[in-house]
């Protein structure tokens, strides 16, 4: 793989970590406990939705096919998407949301923290732009995540149960493919070993504040990045993509 | 020469500071900040645009109002820069533009890297004070990080009584 491959695929690998985001986080809508929450992950879900265009647009300017944004985002099978499997999995109560939200949030802000100098220069600046977003949404899942911890026995049993089960989707973030390694060696990407040492600090913490137990690595799933998804992205895709695959080419 | 283009140059911004921001429109796209520059070549203009947020969903609407405006004001070749870098934050307001969303009811953004590390900083770390646009009192009290739209948040004041929006400081 050339080093432009690599950062090819690695930008949509971005984009779909953040489209996927978005389409969990809109799920809310309408559905939230309050309505300051159904603000908060229709906010959320926006800022994704335009990350993630900056990341396709880009991706379609690298390859050099012609590709716009929608084409990269609407006309490819889920075998062609490289977002991690957490955050394909399903929203379950609002305190799984906020628990998935806290544990790839921390992942992605030290991701995009890296790459705001990586001579990729229009990488550099989607990362620069996003990371302003990224920090907020994390700022406010934490005091979440502490608030239900450390709330009621109700809400620290199923915020606790929520952190065990997503727990098993934690390992892939930082399991380096071929992509991530000549990421890192041509383009300043970040390292993977000391990125995961920088989460764990901070989950460590910010679970000690909510009273929460950290789980222990017990099996660990993956297979994300290289297509190979739960059966919950194929859902989501048929939602999201249902328009263009009804009418090619529809526009409004 | 010079002057012909410094005249394009200047006139073009004028009809920029006219160009209210769909959102909030007591602010024109200059005051708040997300227009970056105005470069002239012969008789073409590009107009560098910044936007807010990533899903901003106004930036082609400004964007489109741009080149609309330059138009009918007679500069017919106009493109758009879009701009990442320097990413846009709330310090991009200018004094003028924090003057009027005062007066228009909407607390403007502290400015400065101490009030962003105060909000997003520590998560148990103390609220900041934000001062009621109408009355100016400092006993205030925040309803919700969010609000009507992606920039704002909501709250109310004590003294007074009366709700307003605070303009996040990112």
């Amino acid at each position: 793989m050339s080093k432009d491959q690599a950062l090819i695929a690695y930008v949509t690998r971005m984009g779909d970590n953040a489209i996927v985001m978005a389409q969990r986080l809109s799920e809310w809508v309408g559905h939230g406990p309050e309505l300051e929450e159904e603000m908060a992950m229709s906010n959320f879900a926006l800022d994704y939705v335009g990350q993630a265009r900056m990341f396709f647009s880009y991706a379609g300017e690298l390859d050099g096919k012609r590709r716009s944004e929608d084409d990269i985002c609407f006309l490819r099978d889920g075998w062609d998407y490289g977002n991690v499997l957490l955050v394909e999995q399903p929203n379950g109560d609002f305190g799984e949301t906020i628990a998935r939200l806290v544990l790839f949030e921390t992942f992605y802000s030290l991701q995009l923290e890296a790459l705001a100098t990586s001579p990729a220069t229009k990488l550099a600046e989607i990362a620069a732009r996003a990371i302003k977003e990224s920090t907020y949404h994390l700022h406010h899942a934490s005091n979440w995540l502490i608030r239900l911890g450390d709330g009621t026995d109700e809400s620290h049993r199923r915020v606790q149960n929520a952190i065990d089960r997503l727990w098993t989707y934690t390992a892939e973030l930082f399991e380096a493919d071929p992509v991530d390694q000549i990421m890192q060696s041509e383009w300043q990407g970040p390292d993977l070993t000391v990125l995961r040492e920088h989460w764990h600090r901070q989950i460590d913490e910010l679970l000690a504040k909510a009273t929460l137990q950290k789980p222990e690595d017990g099996w660990m799933d993956s297979g994300g990045k290289g297509g190979h998804h739960s059966e919950h992205l194929g859902y989501i895709l048929a939602e999201m993509q249902s328009m263009q695959r009804t009418y090619p080419g529809a526009n409004w | 020469m010079q002057a012909a283009r410094k005249t394009l140059e200047a006139s073009a911004w004028e009809i920029l500071e006219q160009i209210p921001d769909p959102e909030i429109p007591v602010l024109s796209i200059v005051d708040l900040g997300i227009v970056r520059s105005v470069e002239v070549d012969g008789t073409k203009v590009t107009v560098g645009v910044a936007p807010t947020y990533s899903g901003c969903p106004a930036t082609e609407f400004i964007e489109d109002s741009v080149v609309k405006s330059l138009q009918s004001g007679g500069i017919t070749q106009v493109s758009i820069r879009r701009v990442l870098s320097p990413p846009w934050t709330s310090d991009w307001i200018s004094d003028r533009g924090r003057q009027k969303l005062r007066k228009y009811g909407i607390a403007p953004p502290e400015k400065g890297a101490v009030a962003r590390g105060r909000l997003l900083g520590d998560p148990m770390a103390t609220e900041r004070i934000v001062a009621c646009p109408r009355c100016g009192s400092e006993n205030t009290e925040k309803v919700s990080e969010f609000g009507s739209t992606a920039c704002k948040a909501s709250y109310k004041c004590i003294e007074c009584l009366e709700p307003f929006e605070y303009f996040k400081c990112i």
